[in-house]
């Protein structure tokens, strides 16, 4: 199964529920579009949640790196919430925990960015 | 004494690969040939999944292990052999009483591991891509890469048995 991103406004934070693979082929590049797509939008604060997110391989990790990107570079943020304990070990060997904001609570996830 | 064949067999479809089982004493070894698609990458997880699985290796250790080999196996098809339809990607797996010892291979040309900028110095982190081989060597135990004979690139990944 490849990664589906469905999104929701709470409030003026946009949180998007991946569900699914985020790997290299299909789930990447589909990852990869959407994200662009909200922040070409306008979307300033984003809010990534991987609850539902199977498995996200070193592509999936390339992405998630892109989209964050991405998303500064047009003034805005992208936060991480509901990971698996395997994806917080990807972070942590990638030392990518330096870069993203992660949160296990989606409320506290929602107030950090005011 | 010789490795024995015990098994072998042709599958046709979209992924033609074929697949010999060879036994010696405790140690038993899968030989593949697969297409330089990424629908082998998925295949080649599984396989490798299932041979860890039955070393006794727990869920979580498996799921290592198998993101190792696809990471392994993402490289041999795209930067290796370039999803060549003319290349194929060799799998060998060998599991003793003590280890799992996977042997992947293509037939590009060649990688210098050290051209691979280091994925954790702080200018790379924001890198899209190259963290492949961190991943590899983070949930393996030894991986080795060395150029095949014949051309391209193998590299030998060991896990122990716990």
């Amino acid at each position: 199964m490849s990664v589906k991103l469905t999104s929701r406004q709470v409030g003026d934070v946009t949180v998007l529920d991946a569900a699914g693979r985020i790997t290299l082929g299909e789930g990447a590049s589909a990852f990869r579009d959407a994200i662009r797509d909200f922040a070409a939008k306008g979307n300033k604060k984003l809010l990534l949640n991987l609850s539902d997110v199977s498995y996200i391989d070193s592509s999936g990790i390339g992405e998630m790196v892109s989209g964050f990107t991405t998303v500064t570079n047009n003034g805005g943020q992208l936060k991480l919430v509901g990971l698996s304990k395997r994806v917080k070990d990807l972070l942590q060997i990638t030392k990518l925990y330096t870069v993203f904001e992660v949160f296990d609570d989606e409320a506290d996830a929602i107030r950090s960015f005011h | 004494m010789a490795i024995r064949p015990f098994g072998f067999t042709w599958l046709g479809g979209p992924l033609l690969f074929w697949m010999a089982w060879l036994k010696r004493g405790d140690m038993e070894k899968i030989q593949t040939t697969l297409d330089s698609a990424l629908e082998s990458v998925d295949k080649a997880e599984s396989l490798v999944i299932s041979e860890a699985g039955k070393l006794g290796f727990e869920e979580d250790e498996a799921h290592q292990i198998g993101m190792a080999i696809r990471e392994c196996m993402v490289n041999a098809v795209v930067h290796g052999n370039r999803y060549s339809q003319n290349k194929k990607v060799h799998l060998d797996i060998e599991r003793s009483a003590t280890s799992l010892v996977v042997t992947i291979g293509d037939e590009g040309g060649g990688f210098d591991l050290n051209s691979v900028p280091d994925p954790l110095s702080p200018e790379n982190l924001l890198r899209q891509s190259g963290r492949g081989f961190l991943l590899i060597r983070a949930f393996m135990d030894e991986v080795d890469v060395h150029p095949r004979a014949g051309g391209g690139t193998e590299v030998r990944l060991v896990k122990n048995k716990p």
